[in-house]
């Protein structure tokens, strides 16, 4: 390394190197992470925000809308999570119910319709864990999104900005192309619950981060994801101009590259990916 | 056995071994009348667990029963410890326990003469977690009715995803759901069996995508465990709340049948499959 970049790096803000995967949990759930809204704010044009699920009602932890990132027209989804108490409470903390779910879905249909690529933002802790979230079938709004999102005839680019909580996550992640901010964090439990079950103390969810393999790097080691965004400084909060760049331009450099396929590759391609995923022992 | 070696703790466990104790009604049942009832309790009718084996036996004609992809076995590839040991030890001590390799048994077979491809989960082994090798089997039996026409049953009994094998086995849940909408695109009948347990991530993917939804009576069916909830809604939830019969109530399943019924329940709904 030359001396003006040695320069570079003692100007910058001082960064913890080798970043625990407890670290990163804690950055992705930071205070002053940028959330939705904010990367709408500095890329979409022209949002036209679409609400309800056409069954119940319309949820606020979840939000689309069609709108324009860098000139390419989208149908754009994803988590609300608020920043001001007032704002979680409307938005629930960025967990949806499958009112959210079956917005979600609905949504994806029409872009389907319009032939419009899809671009989901995932943040979420997870799925809403309540009495009535169960009572209008959680499980079957997420269920049938990732059975539907299998054969959506367009392009769909997801992009992991903060927490991906498990099947509340999922329920809106499966995509052609899988990006993840480099400090954001995808999981099948929450390293708090995972420790409380098989550690049988919450205390030892430092371990459980470290065992469930939750980060972007780790992800993208296991074919996971496709694509790690690296964040500038400690963290995305220090320069979110800077992240929603980043996000724009490799949402529109996978969008470009997914419009060249037809229809029928797409699908293909898609169930392919899904297929692959997972390692297990082939006994002769 | 002698009657000297007759000791206090072999009465114990003789003892046990005659009964089985219903765990609704807690009523001693005879092990033998337990087991001749299909582990069905003959006082509550509850339904007690059941493995794959006695499952296969239960619902296909006699010797039609041809198992596929047996020899996909988990994997652990995230090297997972926690302070009970290592995934593998886990797993490993799972299969010499039930004799199989995955907690789902996948084949094919006949019931009252129809043909179907069948995934029956195993509780018994991992809690019938879904896990990447699971998911494989499921996806893979999916694809073979897909290949031959034939209509997919899968019988649920799971508490969700695989935690030792972290967000591998949460893709599992996108994986086999993949699978459920090719079938879907082909007009190929996929019929979804609930059974006690099936909650978590395997009811947010192909347990609750059945063109029919049957479950056995008293199952709990939830995607979040009632523990949370309780704790996110500060109050006592009822106690039939994520029952079979509640989901029934809510309109997530089509009927719910009794294990001694259920072959006659589903190759009477294949009849009418005319494609
Ligand atoms: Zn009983």
């Amino acid at each position: 390394m030359g001396q003006k970049s040695d320069h570079a790096v003692m100007d910058k803000p001082k960064v913890k190197k080798n970043l625990t995967p407890w670290d990163i949990v804690q950055i992705s759930r930071h205070p002053k992470r940028p959330i939705l809204q904010d990367y709408l704010s500095f890329m979409a044009k022209n949002f036209i925000e679409l609400h309800g699920d056409r069954y119940f009602s319309d949820d606020k932890a979840m939000i689309g809308g069609f709108t324009e990132i860098g000139g390419q027209k989208v149908m754009l989804i994803g988590h609300n999570k608020g920043k001001k108490t007032h704002e979680n409470i409307e938005r629930n903390f960025g967990m949806a119910k499958p009112d959210g779910y079956r917005k979600a879905l609905r949504l994806m249909k029409l872009a389907q319709r319009f032939n419009v690529p899809i671009v989901t933002f995932i943040d979420t802790p997870g799925a809403f864990p309540g009495l009535e979230a169960e009572e209008r079938g959680q499980a079957e709004a997420i269920a049938k999104n990732l059975t539907e999102m299998a054969s959506l005839e367009v392009p769909v680019v997801c992009v992991v900005i903060g927490e991906g909580g498990s099947g509340g996550a999922l329920g809106i992640g499966v995509g052609d192309r899988i990006l993840m901010l480099s400090n954001a964090i995808y999981s099948v439990i929450s390293p708090e619950g995972c420790a409380s079950i098989l550690w049988r103390d919450a205390k030892y969810a430092p371990d459980a981060a470290e065992a469930l393999n939750l980060t972007a790097k780790a992800l993208h080691n296991h074919g996971i994801i496709d694509e790690i965004i690296e964040e500038p400084g400690e963290g995305a909060h220090t320069d979110a101009k800077k992240v929603a760049d980043l996000i724009e331009k490799a949402i529109l450099k996978n969008i470009k590259a997914l419009q060249k396929l037809s229809v029928d590759e797409l699908l293909q391609k898609r169930f392919e990916k899904f297929s692959a995923m997972g390692k297990f022992t082939v006994n002769k | 056995m002698a009657w000297y070696t007759n000791t206090t703790a072999e009465k114990k466990k003789s003892k046990k071994q005659l009964w089985v104790k219903c765990k609704k009604c807690h009523s001693h049942v005879y092990t033998e009348e337990w087991k001749e009832n299909l582990n069905v309790c003959p006082i509550c009718n509850y339904h007690g667990a059941i493995s794959s084996h006695e499952r296969i036996k239960l619902l296909f004609d006699k010797g039609s029963f041809e198992e596929l992809f047996d020899h996909i076995s988990p994997k652990d590839s995230l090297q997972f410890n926690d302070l009970k040991g290592s995934y593998k030890d886990k797993y490993e001590a799972n299969i010499k326990k039930t004799g199989i390799n995955e907690a789902v048994v996948t084949g094919k077979g006949k019931m009252n003469g129809t043909p179907v491809v069948m995934a029956i989960m195993d509780f018994r082994f991992l809690g019938g977690s879904l896990g990447s090798g699971t998911g494989e089997k499921i996806l893979q039996a999916a694809n073979y009715a897909f290949d031959h026409n034939l209509p997919y049953i899968v019988i649920s009994a799971s508490g969700g995803a695989r935690m030792q094998e972290g967000a591998l086995s949460l893709m599992q849940m996108a994986k086999t759901c993949a699978g459920v909408a090719r079938l879907n695109k082909k007009n190929i009948p996929y019929i979804s069996v609930l059974t006690n347990p099936t909650t978590g991530g395997v009811s947010a993917s192909y347990a609750m995508m059945g063109d029919i939804n049957v479950s056995e009576p008293g199952a709990l069916i939830g995607f979040a465990g009632r523990r949370v909830i309780e704790q996110t809604i500060g109050e006592k939830l009822p106690d039939d709340f994520q029952t079979a019969e509640y989901l029934l109530d809510h309109g997530f399943v089509d009927s719910i049948v009794n294990r001694k019924d259920l072959k006659d329940y589903l190759s009477n709904v294949l009849s009418y499959y005319n494609r």
